[in-house]
């Protein structure tokens, strides 16, 4: 009995981290859902600030955040009466990591750079 | 195959390091970023002022079609040692970035191979990673647009 109940709770918690694995995925093929992320990635908002980019109905954004922290890609934080929202970078990374897009930027400079110089070289 | 540009962000330091290795001699990578009118094909940005040498400025300007100015940025040169080294700010204007302070170091490998590294000090660990993120927000952007586009254009054609 002791044992079965083990693995069941061993089964409940893989099956819900999978529910909540493919709910991140699910979170950022919305675009709204990414619209309000590259928002907040640039800076820590309010629900009021968030809704303000948006034609979409208050509740209707309210509930994209509400997704979004449920699978833990906002983070929430409560100063005074307002409740401030900001990036979970640990999480962002999980889901790509999110310095790779930074390497490739850098990458095709520095590319660009070499393919500019060969020319150079071989002018001379 | 390994990668030619490397980056290290190690969790919760304020510090990020940039790693290239070029097939070119030392003395071009150099030339690269001396020379305003070669920074300006590889970098993609109009240079406005670079003086290469101690305690020079210099600044940068990018605009889009439009002729709207998207991006500029500023920075003073601390230490200039030919094809050995640039220390320099760096800050780019109207971003919540700050003023990063950054040390650029060319290496000899071989005759047709160098190396450089640029190793950058943020403000704070947010600023670093704020900055990090950047690239990857515009990503999402772009998918955004594209996803936008691309319903459009089915608007348009039902």
């Amino acid at each position: 009995m002791y044992i079965r109940s083990q693995v069941t709770t061993l089964y409940e918690s893989d099956s819900f981290a999978m529910n909540l694995r493919r709910d991140v995925f699910q979170a950022i093929a919305d675009p709204t859902r990414r619209a309000i992320l590259l928002l907040v990635a640039s800076q820590t908002m309010t629900a009021g600030a968030i809704a303000a980019n948006f034609d979409t109905a208050r509740p209707t954004v309210s509930k994209h955040l509400q997704i979004l922290t449920e699978c833990e890609l906002l983070e929430q934080e409560q100063n005074g009466r307002e409740i401030y929202y900001h990036i979970n970078a640990k999480k962002m990374k999980e889901v790509a990591d999110f310095i790779e897009p930074f390497r490739k930027m850098w990458d095709e400079r520095f590319n660009k750079l070499e393919t500019i110089m060969k020319k150079y070289k071989s002018k001379k | 195959m390994e990668q030619k540009t490397k980056i290290t962000a190690e969790n919760g330091k304020q510090e990020l390091v940039i790693t290239r290795e070029f097939d070119l001699p030392l003395e071009l990578v150099f030339k690269a970023y001396v020379e305003p009118d070669i920074v300006e094909q590889w970098m993609g940005t109009k240079v406005l002022r670079l003086e290469s040498k101690k305690h020079g400025s210099y600044q940068f300007e990018t605009s889009d079609a439009q002729g709207n100015v998207v991006f500029r940025a500023n920075g003073v040169i601390h230490e200039f040692v030919p094809n050995q080294k640039i220390t320099r700010t760096f800050e780019m204007e109207n971003a919540p970035f700050g003023v990063q302070l950054e040390f650029l170091e060319f290496e000899k490998l071989t005759d047709d191979a160098s190396k450089l590294c640029i190793f950058t000090v943020f403000r704070s660990v947010a600023h670093r990673d704020q900055l990090l993120q950047l690239p990857f927000a515009q990503g999402l952007n772009m998918a955004h647009n594209r996803l936008r586009d691309t319903v459009r254009k089915l608007n348009y054609t039902s």
